[in-house]
């Protein structure tokens, strides 16, 4: 009896979409090798069995070249074969090379049910495919499918059963790779084209002085097109409803409080002039929702949307040939750009993808520069929300010196750890347009998880928060730090509380500043030292998971350190 | 026939693959890419300052660093 379906196949080939079709589960699916680094599980109904179906990164071969690929091949080699399924799923636009791991899984003896996904693409691009010569070539059933919009999933559900163990039996790569000549000559047939405008595109974009331009005009539109998104949100949107029909409710249940007491100060915090405000009340029904929703959610939205619409064209891997170079000299290379990308959203998801790298000491240095050099989009927005009131300068100045800290912390990194990094080896996939309705579902998945993940974080920070002040705690902890907050940062004490929030949310620990007072300077100093100093609980948990005691110990001390000496040197630049 | 190293083909050049110097690792790493010996390949770019080239094999493209590139050697017309 089969209890188990695994899904294996190279990257970017469509594995993650065919999942959630089997499953109806939803998970994040894009246009670049690596997307998925772990694996998910989910249930299909066979007959009368519940099996489960299980969702592997991607890769090459049954030979592992980085931790995520492992995963794909240590989870089906110790599972009995009789009682699973292997789902191959293959390109059909690159037929050949695909072919080489269903070789190798068909010489394992695995029970294999070949998936031809992309077939719609195929045609586009004057392929043609005999399946059916090529069922008989590899003993083993296959299947045609387009999963982006689901054709033939109904059919590769009813042909499961019939995948049966085959022969085990050896070959060499090189006898592997005539082996699938032979194949592909007789089931593949070509038509001749002219070039089409994707093709074009696809090339302009990886010359070299072309491609520059372009990846500036990208970056720079992708920029413009966040913050116009997220602050036409904001506008008409966000805070239309808290000021108009959110904060007279809110005023409501205050009077009904009596003004004062435990649970006024906890539910709506202090009243100034005798009204809320929302950016400095502190309470669990004003602030934190002001924050979470009016300040940090907009961006969010509009942050994932630009990046999937980027994630799901596949412009990320060109983009990683351009940055190759550069980021090698901090002991990284290209690839490293679409981690980064993603810790620009969460810091999670993005340390979570350096498993796509191939060296620990390259999972190291880039784990240790996301969480110190890259603010998530929820900082971000609070961070743009604080200093934008003074001068868009401030802003550029908070970027400026993460960059460098990067820039110097890579180099010293790249210099000092041992071993070397390894070079960039990519297959750039080809431009694909995004399919609404599956960029609308990763879209609402990000959101969605955001705000189950944040949410809870953010009313318990602010909640501490009011505890403190309530039983007059604050002056105390405040007073514990002062000597380093006051003299080496030139902050006042105050904002210890704010720093310390940072640890368990960035957003609040930001939204802490705001009623300080600070000025310019002072509010830019704090903004950095956000950014740079502890990681955010999740982040905190994820890299101790990642990176083991150890390295993690390693990372933590460099934070401390970069925290210290760059907080020093602003203060002395720029306030004396 | 030449045969010289991948990272010193022309842009759109063709070449057939001959050898892959270098250790056993990167020789694997390559062939399962569908980078092996005897596949033809068409250069695409290269990148500025020794940066990755990008080649066309079969029908994939695959950016590699200058390095692995320099390892690779093609015979060209």
């Amino acid at each position: 009896m089969i209890k188990k379906i695994f899904l294996i196949g190279n990257p970017n080939v469509g594995k993650s979409v065919v999942f959630s079709r089997l499953t109806g589960v939803n998970v994040i699916s894009s246009n670049y090798p690596g997307t998925t680094v772990g694996i998910t599980k989910g249930y299909l109904k066979l007959k009368e069995d519940r099996v489960e179906v299980i969702d592997l990164p991607g890769s090459y071969s049954l030979e592992p070249g980085s931790q995520a690929e492992e995963v794909a091949v240590a989870l089906p080699r110790d599972f009995p074969k009789d009682q699973m399924v292997i789902i191959n799923i293959i390109d059909a636009t690159n037929l050949e090379r695909n072919l080489y791991l269903t070789l190798q899984l068909i010489e394992e003896g695995y029970p294999l049910l070949v998936c031809l996904n992309m077939c719609d693409d195929m045609k586009h691009r004057g392929i043609t495919i005999d399946t059916a010569t090529l069922e008989t070539l590899l003993g083993a059933p296959v299947v045609e499918t387009c999963a982006l919009t689901g054709q033939g999933i109904k059919l590769l559900i009813e042909r499961i059963l019939e995948a049966g163990p085959g022969q085990p039996q050896k070959r060499s790569s090189q006898e592997r790779w005539l082996k699938i000549g032979e194949i592909v000559s007789h089931t593949q047939h070509l038509t001749h084209r002219h070039h089409t405008l994707r093709e074009m595109l696809e090339d302009i974009s990886m010359k070299p002085f072309a491609g520059v331009l372009i990846a500036a005009a990208v970056l720079y539109f992708s920029f413009k097109f966040v913050r116009f998104i997220a602050e036409g949100l904001i506008a008409s949107v966000f805070d239309p409803f808290f000021f108009n029909i959110y904060q007279p409710v809110v005023l409501k249940i205050s009077g009904l409080l009596g003004k004062e007491g435990f649970l006024h100060h906890v539910l709506i915090g202090e009243l100034l002039n005798g009204r809320i405000d929302f950016k400095q009340s502190l309470g669990l029904l004003t602030t934190a929702p002001y924050i979470e929703f009016d300040m940090v959610l907009p961006y969010i939205i509009s942050f994932y949307f630009v990046l999937s619409i980027l994630e799901d064209v596949g412009y990320l891997p060109r983009l990683a040939i351009l940055l190759d170079n550069f980021l090698h000299r901090i002991g990284l290379h290209g690839f490293t750009i679409i981690p980064v990308l993603l810790g620009f959203g969460c810091n999670v998801p993005g340390i979570l993808s350096t498993r796509i790298l191939e060296s620990r000491r390259e999972r190291f240095i880039a784990s240790t520069l996301i969480s110190i050099g890259v603010p998530c989009v929820a900082l971000q927005a609070m961070i743009v929300a604080l200093l934008g009131q003074f001068s868009g300068f401030y802003i550029g100045g908070v970027y400026l010196v993460l960059f460098s800290i990067w820039l110097i912390l890579g180099v010293i990194l790249n210099k000092t750890l041992k071993g070397f990094s390894p070079e960039l080896l990519i297959e750039i996939p080809p431009y694909r347009l995004p399919q609404l309705a599956v960029f609308l579902k990763k879209l609402f998945l990000r959101i969605k998880g955001f705000l189950i993940e944040a949410l809870p974080v953010v009313l318990l920070g602010v909640f501490i928060v009011n505890i403190l002040l309530f039983f007059k705690l604050f002056d105390l902890v405040s007073g514990m730090f002062a000597p380093l907050i006051q003299g080496l940062f030139g902050l006042p004490k105050e904002t210890v509380i704010a720093l310390l929030i940072g640890f368990i949310r960035k957003d609040v620990a930001a939204g802490m500043l705001l009623p300080l007072g600070l000025s310019a300077t002072q509010m830019f100093i704090a903004a950095v030292l956000l950014s740079i100093s502890f990681p955010c609980i999740a982040t905190f948990v994820i890299m101790l998971k990642e990176l083991g005691i150890k390295d993690f110990m390693k990372s933590l001390i460099i934070m401390i350190i970069t925290g210290l000496t760059v907080g020093g040197v602003l203060n002395l630049a720029i306030l004396h | 026939m030449n045969k010289i190293s991948l990272a010193k083909m022309k842009r759109n050049q063709k070449g057939k693959i001959a050898e892959i110097t270098g250790g056993k690792a990167l020789h694997e790493r390559l062939t399962v890419m569908g980078i092996y010996v005897g596949r033809e390949v068409t250069l695409l770019n290269h990148s500025m300052f020794r940066g990755p080239v990008a080649i066309k094999a079969g029908r994939s493209i695959v950016a590699l660093g200058f390095g692995m590139a320099s390892k690779i050697i093609v015979e060209v017309e």
